[in-house]
């Protein structure tokens, strides 16, 4: 479509704008009578349909006719101020863009100062520090809470951050670049490779790993195939491996489940895991730096014993 | 031969599914309103998901319950009006079975999730051709009847009816424009910010020309026939009508306010909101005071008090349109409850309610019978209606206003004082009032259920309606 950017459109806008105002003054104009004199009765004009249907002709309410011109006189100095007819700037220049920067730089300038200074402050000691840990948690609670919950204590597929457990590793570099750079956690469809016994085998093997009830022989048939399959990312041992985010399975922490159900379903299934780039979401903001290190401090302080 | 008589069988079918699907629409409505409380109240069934069933309960309340009425009306005033039966009748009966056809499918494909994505557009091209069809032989009907008729001036009923027909379907045809993929997927004709506003071009005047016009057509017959005056005047209603009709096409643009649209566009579109507010309440007035020398009658008559209370909702949220269509108080309510809140107070307080009141008119005199079967009943409609909509409206206000508040709260740090967990937090007790109103406002409707099956198991059904051979001036 089109995009009418000749010259021609702003001329055509502001002529109908304009010509549509001053005309509906000049129609109201014109059909505007005289006042009924007290005492005077309106005309009842000779028509009727429907056996009984009739118009009487009162002229139009004065107040109403007030209302009326009041909104097209607005309209003709709001249109002189602001931006309306074509490309017209309007004598106030306003523009949305220009209202949402001016907005930005006075925060800027507000909250400046309140960032700066952590900034200069290593992890660990922001974590310390009462003030950074509740504007932290107001941004937590902004661009985390949905997911991790406004306690960080998880749900199904969103990692609880207060067990000290974690996927890709809790010092405070790694969550700044988990943070920054988002996360995508890929644990392969193995249901056809596996079948449904080898699925099954390969699941109590899991199981037995983190001392769950779990069929012994089943777990026995399971193993080999764990080593040939899901090793390479989770460890021989099932220990898992940070760098590829692959969760260690001999502990009590399931992200998506540690029933037989839930272990054979993100065996056959698969599971991706999406944690987004907060950077991302945090916009443009020169304080964006200092907002990535507080959310940093307060993620890594939560599972910190204080 | 000349026909003696009106046909009011195609009058009757769209009554009483008018009736019919206003409880299905708002049977959906109430459903939704349970599953802001209770998100998992239909068990994760996704044919009966939040966002499968929101079209479906605009559609129903707009479409089946608001265009049966408006078929039924328009057929009804314009044979009377006109003195004449309906031009091009099996086109008549074909736009009844077309237009349910339409309402079916739209009850089947958006459950299964085929839409279009367009709000208040939502059905898929085929359906999208079948309206056309549908619409196209109303106009023939409607147009050709009066293009026959016997009396000399056309009665105000049905300018407005006129316009609303021609421009609903000029809105469809350019909103609708699309590219089919598959029978049941197509892409809109626009892109970007051009085909957001064209959709909301469509969208205001979907309510503007669906929802005002055509009901103030329904409202300028059955006020002036139920309080047994005379309209007040003649002169309001040929400028508000006008002024209406004109004004309403620039409004669009003030749902896109602080978006990608161009400046220029959204202060048009505000400006040309706030020259609405005098067309609109010109309506109003003259259907107010119509009833002057007539008041008394307020006091006995619940069918009346439907249609007043109608009128006084309609004056209100088209007060409140046009201020939350200015920039600096769309910012605050645009996005909150407070829009659907003002929605309801216009789709429940105006249209709903004098389309009741119109229908209670109406439905006996196409069934042979003097009046509806208990009077004691519409007023108990009656009032069930108008404080389910109040307490609607009422608590969607306050929801709406601290929604935005809350949004926009900011602390000393520059962060967000509230999480989107706590905004909505806050709005659990105002969900629960709006279900209490939109459950009373169903639970009417039940009530007039009941009562148009008592009035029409008793009564006969009138095929042959005398035409008057005198005709006036």
């Amino acid at each position: 479509m089109s995009d009418f950017t000749h010259g021609f459109w702003p001329i055509y806008i502001s002529v109908i704008t304009l010509v549509s105002i001053i005309g509906t003054w000049v129609f109201l104009k014109s059909q505007t009578t005289r006042k009924l004199a007290p005492g005077e009765k309106p005309e009842l004009i000779e028509h009727t349909w429907d056996g009984d249907l009739q118009d009487l002709n009162n002229p139009l309410p004065r107040w109403w006719l007030g209302l009326f011109y009041g909104t097209l006189v607005f309209a003709l100095v709001y249109l002189v101020l602001w931006p309306g007819l074509g490309n017209y700037a309007g004598v106030l220049k306003w523009t949305q863009l220009g209202e949402y920067e001016e907005e930005v730089q006075k925060a800027e300038a507000k909250f400046q100062p309140v960032y700066a200074g952590f900034m200069q402050q290593d992890v660990a000691t922001v974590a310390a520090d009462a003030d950074a840990r509740a504007i932290g948690k107001n941004l937590f609670l902004t661009y985390c809470s949905q997911c991790h919950g406004s306690d960080a204590a998880g749900a199904r597929g969103f990692p609880n951050l207060t067990d000290g457990d974690w996927l890709y590793g809790g010092d405070p570099d790694t969550i700044k670049a988990t943070l920054t750079d988002g996360r995508a956690g890929v644990m392969p469809a193995l249901g056809d490779a596996l079948g449904a016994d080898g699925t099954k085998a390969v699941a109590h093997y899991v199981l037995s790993l983190s001392g769950r009830q779990h069929d012994a022989a089943l777990a026995t048939a399971g193993k080999p195939k764990f080593e040939e399959n899901c090793a390479a990312c989770h460890m021989p041992d099932g220990t898992g491996m940070q760098a590829m985010g692959a969760p260690n399975l001999t502990d009590k922490v399931w992200l998506y489940g540690g029933s037989e159900a839930a272990i054979i379903e993100s065996i056959a299934k698969g599971r991706n895991g999406v944690m987004p780039a907060v950077a991302q979401t945090l916009g443009t903001t020169s304080n964006k730096e200092a907002k990535l290190h507080l959310l940093t401090a307060y993620v890594y302080g939560l599972s910190q014993k204080r | 031969m000349e026909a003696t008589t009106y046909n009011y069988k195609v009058v009757r079918q769209f009554a009483i599914m008018t009736v019919v699907w206003g409880i299905v629409g708002m049977l959906v409505g109430v459903l939704l309103a349970a599953q802001l409380i209770w998100p998992d109240l239909t068990f994760g069934i996704e044919w009966l998901s939040y966002g499968r069933l929101r079209p479906l309960h605009t559609n129903a309340v707009i479409f089946a319950f608001g265009g049966s009425a408006m078929f039924a009306v328009s057929y009804y005033i314009v044979q009377r009006t006109c003195q004449v039966r309906l031009w091009a009748e099996k086109l008549a009966a074909f736009t009844f079975w077309g237009w349910t056809l339409v309402i079916v499918l739209a009850a089947v494909t958006l459950p299964l999730g085929y839409t279009s994505s367009k709000e208040y557009a939502e059905l898929e091209w085929p359906i999208d051709i079948l309206i056309t069809v549908v619409w196209v032989s109303y106009a023939l009907v409607f147009f050709g009847t009066i293009l026959k008729r016997k009396t000399k001036h056309i009665y105000v009923s049905n300018w407005f009816f006129g316009a609303y027909i021609l421009v609903i379907a000029i809105l469809h045809l350019v909103n609708s424009a699309e590219l089919p993929v598959t029978m049941t997927k197509s892409y809109s004709a626009y892109a970007g910010v051009q085909d957001a506003m064209v959709q909301w071009w469509y969208g205001h005047n979907a309510v503007g020309f669906f929802l005002t016009t055509a009901f103030l057509g329904m409202m300028y017959y059955f006020i002036p026939k139920q309080a047994g005056r005379p309209i007040y005047s003649y002169r309001l209603s040929v400028v508000h009508f006008w002024s209406l009709n004109f004004i309403y096409m620039w409004a669009g643009p003030h749902h896109l306010q602080y978006t990608a649209l161009p400046d220029w566009a959204q202060s048009l579109g505000m400006v040309f909101s706030l020259m609405l507010l005098a067309p609109s309440w010109g309506g109003m007035m003259n259907g107010i005071m119509t009833l002057s020398g007539a008041w008394h009658k307020l006091r006995t008559d619940p069918i009346l008090k439907f249609m007043v209370t109608a009128l006084s909702f309609y004056g209100m949220s088209t007060f409140e349109g046009p201020m939350m269509s200015i920039k600096t108080v769309n910012a605050l309510s645009h996005y909150t409850e407070w829009t659907i809140g003002h929605v309801h107070s216009g789709a429940l307080g105006w249209v709903a309610m004098i389309t009741v009141g119109s229908m209670y008119y109406l439905i006996p005199r196409l069934f042979g019978r003097e009046s509806m079967f208990s009077t004691k009943l519409i007023e108990w409609h009656f009032w069930l209606s108008t404080i389910g909509v109040v307490l609607y409206i009422a608590a969607l206000w306050i929801a709406g206003v601290a929604q935005g508040l809350m949004w926009r709260a900011a602390n000393a740090d520059g962060t967000l004082t509230y999480s989107f967990a706590q905004v909505l937090n806050t709005m659990y007790p105002f969900y629960g009032i709006r279900l209490l109103g939109g459950t009373m406002f169903f639970a009417g409707m039940l009530i007039m259920a009941y009562n148009v099956w008592q009035t029409t198991r008793q009564g006969r059904v009138v095929n042959d309606a005398p035409i008057p051979q005198a005709v006036h001036a």
